[in-house]
């Protein structure tokens, strides 16, 4: 691993860096629904992701955590595609979703994003009633009925924890609502479209203590049904609401296991000095 | 002092006033403008003038000014006269009268001066001496002639109304059943012709002549009753002239009206001038025409230009590679917005008329020819030709609205599955509305005031029709119009009249800043809707 000494530097942590082959070290998980194999990404000349091999298990919380810039959100944009929109961005390796392969040509990518669902780290909702946001979805695949469109829009609020306190004012503009709201709203607006994966970037960096509560004990309902994956900066985030955690630092998954594990036995120094605070 | 400048105190002095000064600016305008316009209506009493030769001059006092001169030994002295408007241009020749003040022996104002607007010859002031019909007096003398008068008037209005609705209805609507199957039968025979078909054209033709006819005798009948009772004015110098009550628009005693009865009389002045068409080569009458054709080519302008602008933003913001060449054409669309409108009235009167036009009457209406349909001036070319002004408006501030749509809300509907055309038809352009509606409000407020390129690419003096109607196709884009700004011009300059139209001109920028205020504030109103719906705060 000539590359994390180069990037790291020199001196007393060199050693407690060589993680050997990634590919045979790779921490199997049960049950996984994405398989990510040797995924390099590129913007322009830099590399942003430096072959990833990691698998997430369906129905579970995975943390992607590590200091900004490490790419724990470009990875998880890998998931939905949603790199696509950056124009420099090209995406080498294999990116498996319930087996298939999503960088395949023959890929609807509009398909691949209703399957996997995102939120935001920035709450933002479409500048249109609360019931329009959560309907968005249902809308755009087709369904007019008004029947089946408040049904979705009421079950999605529910699964959001969000009904009881809009659900009579549901044609109200979505931007008078509270922002810790909000995000709950963006959250049933992804779960509308009923995707197997949760996509969760930072969905809570901009919320207060109680807003965040909120969220996080919606994020241990929602992994009932959905598998889940978050990239979060706050470490007891991460061991509150994760099953798994993945440590990223410079494009590079240094570790990845049980959040158990990683917040309590990690591998790896450098791991520990992150999660204990000392560094990062 | 040094330190005084640098406490910013001087700056903040310096800001106020600039923004006083432009204010006041601003308030000066409108003041002037609203000060003459709006006096113009209001009935003045009628000032009897004695002056010291002898000579006397009944009329409405219109200005009073300090002007040099030069005294009985040559040297300078200011001198303050008074100007009379004294009417009666059949009698007197000039409308308006200068009065040196120190000439006056006397001013008084008679009771029973009458004022009467005439549909010919302007204003007529004087006494009434007496009414007759078919050569028997009905009455004489100020009093009883007047209640004969009031209530002859409304009578002769009647008649009127109907004598115009056959000339310009029912003759308007035989002339153009008459010229279209003229046109039909020229189709016919430049097409080979069918003789059978041309012999029932030329007899439908002979029918309508004879319903012409018939409405011409009608017309004959109504146009003597119009004449039947004269009334008798005696000007103050004593002078008589006789007219037909027909031709008294409106008459009054503006020295024994109270303050109601001149309220009254300005507000059927005011709906007059804002619901009536033009008399007496547009100096006298009303406007309406010109409202109409301002506001139909606005409109006209602003569902071109509309869809133009905003789609050509789209594509230079949302699809095309931003680089250089996007660069280059932006500046261009920026730079265009700077072009002198006439160089805009040039290009349309090249373009549109002499190519598209004449390509349309050769191609549809080629039966007309050699007489143009539309290869001359008429309102589309007119709304077209500001809508090719302003449509560098409508990019710049749609393109503004655009790029102010945050990324997040987008990737937000990418990520639910939705294609770049759903995001951005669903989400980016609703949410771009409020920016998208000022430029057309930046539109409508410059295309409103634009004059120069119209005066070449359709509008007239004075135009025969509206450009819509009761005949199909009912929106006649071939048409020529009137226009507020033209009006102004026409009217204030061009009029055989100068001073008696002065205030008229006025009046008619008055009419023209409400019309693009009203025309503005519609917008802005649906705008701050739109902003309330979509309104991006938080929290």
């Amino acid at each position: 691993m000539e590359n994390i000494q180069e990037t790291m530097g020199t001196g007393a942590e060199a050693e407690v860096m060589v993680h050997g082959d990634p590919k045979s070290k790779k921490f199997q998980v049960p049950d996984p629904i994405v398989e990510v194999n040797d995924a390099n990404l590129y913007y322009g000349e830099k590399q942003a992701l430096k072959s990833i091999y990691m698998d997430i298990p369906k129905n579970k919380a995975t943390a992607f955590i590590g200091p900004s810039g490490c790419g724990k959100s470009t990875l998880l944009r890998c998931f939905n595609r949603l790199n696509d929109l950056v124009d420099s961005a090209r995406v080498e390796g294999e990116i498996l979703i319930d087996g298939e392969d999503i960088y395949d040509p023959s890929v609807d990518i509009t398909q691949l994003r209703k399957r996997v669902g995102m939120v935001f780290q920035k709450s933002n909702p479409f500048p249109k009633s609360i019931y329009e946001n959560v309907a968005y979805g249902a809308r755009i695949s087709g369904e007019k009925r008004k029947s089946v469109l408040d049904e979705i829009v009421e079950k999605s609020l529910k699964g959001a924890a969000l009904w009881d306190e809009v659900h009579d004012r549901l044609h109200d503009s979505a931007l008078g609502m509270s922002g810790g709201q909000m995000q709950r709203l963006c959250i049933a607006r992804a779960i509308a479209v009923e995707p197997d994966i949760l996509l969760m970037d930072e969905p809570c960096s901009a919320l207060d203590p109680i807003a965040t509560g909120k969220i996080e004990d919606l994020i241990t309902e929602l992994k009932e049904n959905y598998t889940i994956v978050i990239v979060t900066h706050n470490m007891q985030q991460a061991s509150r609401v994760s099953d798994y955690t993945a440590f990223m630092y410079l494009g590079e998954l240094i570790e990845y296991d049980t959040t158990e594990t990683i917040f309590l036995n990690p591998k790896y120094k450098q791991t520990e000095d992150y999660v204990s605070g000392k560094f990062g | 002092m040094n330190k005084y400048w640098k406490s910013g105190d001087p700056f903040v002095w310096l800001t106020g006033v600039a923004l006083m000064f432009s204010l006041l600016m601003i308030a000066g305008l409108m003041y002037l403008i609203a000060a003459k316009g709006l006096g113009f209506f209001w009935p003045s009493s009628l000032a009897e003038v004695k002056l010291k030769d002898g000579s006397v001059f009944l009329g409405e006092i219109t200005g009073h000014e300090k002007v040099k001169a030069h005294g009985p030994t040559g040297e300078e002295v200011f001198i303050e006269r008074t100007q009379l408007k004294i009417g009666n241009r059949d009698l007197y020749g000039l409308d308006f009268k200068w009065i040196d003040d120190d000439n006056i022996e006397d001013v008084a104002y008679p009771k029973y001066a009458v004022a009467l607007e005439r549909r010919e010859w302007g204003n007529m002031y004087g006494f009434i001496k007496q009414i007759s019909e078919g050569g028997n007096v009905v009455c004489t003398g100020n009093e009883s002639c007047w209640a004969v008068l009031e209530s002859q008037l409304p009578v002769y209005s009647e008649i009127y109304e109907e004598i115009k609705g056959i000339e310009k209805g029912v003759i308007g609507g035989i002339n153009r059943e008459i010229e279209h199957l003229r046109l039909e039968i020229r189709g016919e025979e430049m097409g080979g012709g069918n003789e059978e078909k041309i012999r029932r054209l030329e007899a439908e033709i002979k029918e309508e002549e004879a319903k012409y006819r018939e409405q011409e005798t009608k017309l004959t009948g109504l146009y003597s009753e119009f004449g039947k009772e004269v009334i008798t004015m005696t000007s103050v110098d004593g002078r008589d002239k006789e007219m037909a009550l027909g031709s008294i628009v409106r008459a009054y005693r503006p020295n024994s009206l109270g303050w109601f009865g001149k309220a009254s009389l300005y507000l059927s002045k005011v709906w007059e001038f804002v619901s009536d068409e033009p008399r007496e080569a547009n100096t006298e009458g009303g406007v309406f025409p010109a409202i109409f054709g301002t506001i139909l080519m606005v409109l006209i302008m602003s569902v071109v230009v509309l869809p133009f602008g905003v789609l050509a933003a789209l594509y230079l913001r949302e699809y095309a590679k931003q680089g250089t060449l996007v660069r280059i054409v932006r500046i261009c669309v920026n730079n265009l917005a700077g072009v002198p409108s006439i160089v805009f009235g040039v290009f349309a009167v090249g373009f549109f008329i002499y190519g598209m036009g004449s390509t349309l009457d050769s191609i549809f209406f080629k039966e007309a020819l050699p007489n143009p349909t539309f290869g001359t001036g008429g309102i589309l070319w007119a709304s077209l030709t500001l809508a090719l002004l302003t449509v560098p408006v409508v990019i710049v501030a749609t393109e503004e609205g655009l790029a102010a749509v945050p990324k997040e809300i987008r990737d937000g509907s990418l990520a639910l599955g939705a294609t770049k055309f759903e995001t951005t038809w669903k989400i980016v352009i609703p949410s771009a509305m409020p920016a998208i509606l000022t430029g057309l409000i930046l539109a409508i407020a410059r295309a409103t005031g634009e004059v120069a390129p119209l005066m070449i690419t359709g509008v007239v003096k004075l135009a025969p029709q509206l450009p819509v109607d009761g005949y199909f196709p009912y929106l006649h884009l071939e048409r020529k119009f009137m226009h507020l700004g033209f009006h102004i011009y026409d009217v204030g300059f061009q009029s055989p009249n100068v001073e008696a139209a002065k205030p008229m001109v006025f009046t008619t920028a008055l009419l023209l800043i409400l019309i693009v205020i009203v025309l503005n504030l519609t917008a802005i109103i649906v705008r701050n809707r739109l902003r309330k719906k979509y309104t991006t705060s938080a929290v």
